[in-house]
């Protein structure tokens, strides 16, 4: 078994130093971004919050890329599907929650906490 | 053998495979460890859910505009950011075989994890110091449930590193520790992925409510 002493077949990817360092950089810019579109308030709140949540999830996407170094290919390509099954199971448990959550609140709360929901 | 064990047939004998087939050692570790990864994400996913859903309910209580430090938040996810490069290093050094290059990146990863979870602390001393604490508001359970359950992740993360130091020591860069590290080079990223959900979805997002 003097394989063993390399990884896993078709296992896990290495990174390269140029991998993390191009992680790294874009990590920075898609962190500063959006804390200084929340601190400086340059847009109104609709517009920032939409390019926060599309800046978020790119740095997702580019951290599993450079960090985690996942590509379709590794474990014969079990990772991803397990990938694949949580995201589905993750959207819909939160996409569930806030629908049945938010129709709970319209629907059953006497009135808001806030004027703007008074008829 | 006893004689009534004897077989009296002519069938020729038949031969069922019932031993494991060889396995490499630790073959299936990283898929097993990623799947355990998979099944922490949807804790993470109904604590972000629980958020989103309570995270407006401040009972008359503080708001997150009143309790949140934006440029603190910023310094935190820098630190996290900076240990997620550090234990890239780590793992560079460790597949060029230096085992010492290698616990000297991990104790510079733990040092940025600990003051991670010091300026946490710090925070979380400071809320409870004013009155928000998880009792308050539902807002306020949902935020330090979900916060806190990072953090100790984190916790966990930094004594495992702190292992892992001590291991490649005394044992050098054998297969069982180079699995070990790569086991835990992808719970310390996925940690990182993480804090961008929690720094987006409850100091930002929160800032913005």
């Amino acid at each position: 078994m003097s394989e063993d002493v390399h990884h896993a077949p078709g296992g896990a990817a290495h990174g390269s130093l140029r991998d993390y360092l191009i992680g790294f950089f874009l990590s920075v810019v898609l962190t500063a971004i959006p804390f200084w579109l929340v601190m400086a308030r340059p847009l109104d709140a609709g517009p920032t919050a939409a390019l926060i949540v599309g800046f978020a999830v790119v740095q997702i996407v580019v951290h599993m890329i450079y960090f985690l170094h996942m590509n379709a290919r590794s474990e014969g390509g079990w990772t991803m599907i397990a990938l694949i099954f949580t995201l589905i199971v993750v959207a819909i448990a939160l996409s569930g929650s806030m629908w049945v959550m938010h129709h709970l609140d319209t629907n059953m709360m006497p009135r808001g906490h806030d004027a703007s929901s008074l008829p | 053998m006893t004689p009534d064990t004897v077989t009296t047939t002519d069938a020729p004998p038949r031969f069922y495979d019932l031993d494991e087939h060889e396995h490499p050692e630790g073959g299936n570790t990283m898929l097993g460890f990623w799947i355990y990864l998979m099944s922490d994400c949807l804790i993470f996913a109904i604590l972000f859910a629980c958020f989103a859903v309570l995270g407006g309910n401040y009972a008359a209580g503080p708001s997150p505009r009143d309790l949140f430090d934006l440029p603190l938040v910023a310094v935190n996810t820098a630190m996290l950011l900076f240990s997620s490069i550090t234990y890239g290093f780590a793992m560079l050094a460790m597949q060029a075989g230096r085992s010492g290059l290698t616990r000297l990146w991990l104790a510079v990863t733990v040092v940025f994890g600990l003051a991670f979870l010091s300026i946490e602390l710090h925070e979380f001393a400071g809320m409870i110091e004013i009155g928000a604490t998880p009792q308050r508001s539902a807002f306020l359970s949902a935020f330090f449930t979900l916060v806190g359950t990072h953090g100790l992740h984190v916790t966990f993360g930094v004594i495992w590193i702190v292992t892992m130091i001590v291991q490649v020591g005394r044992r050098g860069l054998i297969a069982a520790n180079q699995r070990r590290l790569m086991c835990l080079s992808l719970f310390w990223h996925f940690l990182d992925i993480i804090w961008i959900g929690v720094f987006t979805f409850v100091y930002l997002m929160g800032m913005l409510r």
